[in-house]
C-alpha cells in the first residue's frame, strides 16, 4: 500500500497550476486527496508529478451570481455543508453532503475533487447532473465550460481537458418555492452508496408546480437524470409518482458487481427516487422552505 | 526529496521526505510516534486519525508534503497533562472505565474521533456519536461500550466545565 514515486508542487496561482499540468502529461491534480490517495496507495494511479491546489486562495471562494451559487474546487465539502449560500439556495446540495463520506473524509474531501474523480456513486456529482450545474475548467489561459449532463461520459471518465483544472461548479440557485429530498442506501452509514436518488421541485406562488428534476447515482457508470416531465401534467398522486417512475427508470442502465445484482439497484433506486419526490412535494406543501 | 516541517502535539518535526511518504507513516516512522495506528491504509478504517484544524482526519490520505508548515495533533498529544505524560486524558480513562477497548486497534481512532466531536459537540446525543465514528472500524465490534464511553467522557467534561462556574456546589462546599 505504498505510492509510486512522483514529484510534488504547490502553486499559488491557477495559471501557475495550468503551466505545470501543461508540462508534464502524467501530472495529476491533488485537491482534497481524499480519493486520489487511496488510488495512490494500491497504485491504481502512477502520476508522476502531483499538482496541490490547496494553496490557491481563489478556488475557495463561494460567489453568488443572478442565477448560480459558483462553490470554488478547492471548497472542502465539510465547508460546503454549513455554508449560508448553500443552505440558502442549493438547499439539494446541503442535503446530499450529508451523505458524502464520514466526517474525517468531509473535512479534507473537496466539491471539486469529488465532481472531477467521477465516481458513479458519488452524490455531489449526482446533484451536478440533476440539477445541471455549469462546470468550469481553465486550459491554459482559456475557461472552458461543461453542463454537468454532459461532463461525465463513464465511470471515472469526464470530458475533462488532460491539461485542465477545474476551477469552479455553478449550480444553479433554487427558486422561491421549492423542495427537496435525497435518499440513499449504503452497507454502512456514509459508505459508497448502492443506490441514491435526489429530486428538486418547484412551484409557482399559487402552488403549481413548474419544474421537477430527479437523478439516480450509483446504478449505472454515473448518475442520470430521469426524465419525469409527464408528472408535471399530472395529479403526482402516489400511484401517478410510482408509474412515472418505474417507466423513467426501465430505460437507466444498471451495473452489477459483487455488492449488488443489477436487479437491485434498479429496484432500489426507483424507490428512493419515489421517496425524494415525495419528500419535495411534502416540502412545498408544509412551506418548510419558502 | 522535500523538505518538510510539521508541528506536530506542539513540537517541531523537521525532515526530508519523499513526496509519496503519507503523513501516517511520517509520524510512525520518521517522528516515532507509533500511537497512530495503520490500519487500511487507504482511508476506510479509521484506525490513523489525528486531528488537524480541529476536524478529526485520515492520516493515510495525507501526504506529509500537504501538511509542511501546518500542525496536527495524535493520540499522544491529547494525554491529561502534557509535562507529566503517561497519564490519561478524560476521553481515554473513560474508554478504560466503560471497556470501551478490546483489542486496541481502533481505539486511538475512536478517541480522537470523541475528541473532535466533544470540542465542538459538548452535549452530543447517541446519535452524534455513533455519527462521530461512523467512519472508523472495530474489529472486534465493541461499538456499544465505545460509544457507552464517549458519552461518559461527555458528562465528565460536562461536570469538569460546570465545576469552574463560580456557583457550583462543588466549589461551595470547598468554601
Amino acid at each position: 500500500m505504498k505510492a509510486v514515486k512522483f514529484d510534488y508542487k504547490r502553486p499559488a496561482t491557477i495559471d501557475e497550476a495550468c503551466c505545470l499540468l501543461a508540462g508534464d502529461h502524467n501530472a495529476r491534480i491533488l485537491a482534497g486527496g481524499q480519493s486520489l490517495i487511496p488510488m495512490l496507495s494500491m497504485r491504481l494511479s502512477r502520476p508522476s508529478l502531483l499538482v496541490d491546489i490547496a494553496h490557491i486562495a481563489e478556488l475557495t471562494q463561494f460567489i453568488e451570481t443572478d442565477h448560480h451559487i459558483e462553490i470554488g474546487a478547492m471548497v472542502r465539502q465539510a465547508v460546503a455543508q454549513v455554508n449560508p449560500l448553500v443552505k440558502t439556495h442549493i438547499p439539494l446540495l446541503a442535503k446530499a453532503l450529508e451523505y458524502v463520506g464520514h466526517l474525517p473524509t468531509r473535512a479534507r474531501g473537496t466539491i471539486g475533487g469529488s465532481i472531477a474523480h467521477a465516481d458513479p456513486s458519488a452524490e455531489i456529482a449526482l446533484v451536478a447532473i440533476t440539477l445541471n450545474a455549469e462546470i468550469t475548467y481553465q486550459d491554459g489561459e482559456d475557461d472552458v465550460v461543461f453542463d454537468a449532463s454532459d461532463f461525465f461520459i463513464g465511470p471515472m471518465l469526464t470530458l475533462a481537458p488532460p491539461s485542465g483544472c477545474l476551477v469552479r461548479t455553478g449550480f444553479p440557485k433554487a427558486p422561491a418555492i421549492c423542495g427537496t429530498g435525497f435518499h440513499e442506501v449504503a452497507p454502512r452509514r456514509s459508505d459508497y452508496a448502492l443506490a441514491s436518488a435526489a429530486a428538486q421541485i418547484s412551484a409557482s406562488v399559487d402552488g403549481r408546480i413548474e419544474k421537477i428534476d430527479v437523478g439516480v447515482g450509483s446504478v449505472g457508470d454515473f448518475p442520470e437524470r430521469l426524465k419525469v416531465d409527464a408528472l408535471l401534467t399530472s395529479d403526482l398522486g402516489d400511484d401517478t409518482i410510482s408509474q412515472v417512475l418505474h417507466a423513467a427508470m426501465a430505460d437507466i442502465e444498471t451495473v452489477e458487481d459483487l455488492h449488488a445484482s443489477a436487479a437491485y439497484r434498479k429496484r432500489v433506486a426507483t424507490e428512493l427516487a419515489i421517496r425524494a419526490v415525495r419528500d419535495a412535494l411534502n416540502e412545498i406543501k408544509k412551506g418548510t422552505r419558502q | 526529496m522535500n523538505d518538510v516541517s510539521i508541528k506536530i502535539n506542539g513540537e517541531l518535526v523537521t525532515a526530508m521526505v519523499e513526496p509519496r511518504l503519507t503523513m501516517l507513516d511520517f509520524l510512525r516512522d520518521v517522528a516515532g510516534l507509533k500511537g497512530t495506528h495503520a490500519g487500511c491504509e487507504h482511508g476506510v478504517c479509521g484506525a490513523c486519525t489525528i486531528l488537524y484544524d480541529g476536524n478529526a482526519v485520515r492520516s493515510c490520505l495525507m501526504l506529509a508534503v500537504q501538511v509542511d508548515g501546518q500542525e496536527i495533533t495524535t493520540i499522544e498529544g491529547i494525554g491529561g497533562n502534557f509535562e507529566r505524560s503517561g497519564e490519561l486524558g478524560i476521553i481515554q480513562d473513560a474508554f478504560c472505565e466503560a471497556h470501551g477497548l478490546q483489542c486496541g486497534y481502533c481505539t486511538p481512532g475512536m478517541v480522537l474521533a470523541a475528541e473532535a466531536l466533544l470540542a465542538k459537540t459538548p452535549s452530543p446525543s447517541e446519535d452524534n456519536v455513533r455519527d462521530a465514528i461512523s467512519g472508523n472500524i472495530c474489529r472486534c465490534t465493541g461499538y456499544v461500550q465505545i460509544v457507552d464511553a464517549i458519552m461518559l467522557a461527555a458528562q465528565r467534561l460536562g461536570n469538569r466545565n460546570d465545576m469552574l462556574l463560580p456557583n457550583h456546589p462543588s466549589t461551595q462546599q470547598d468554601k
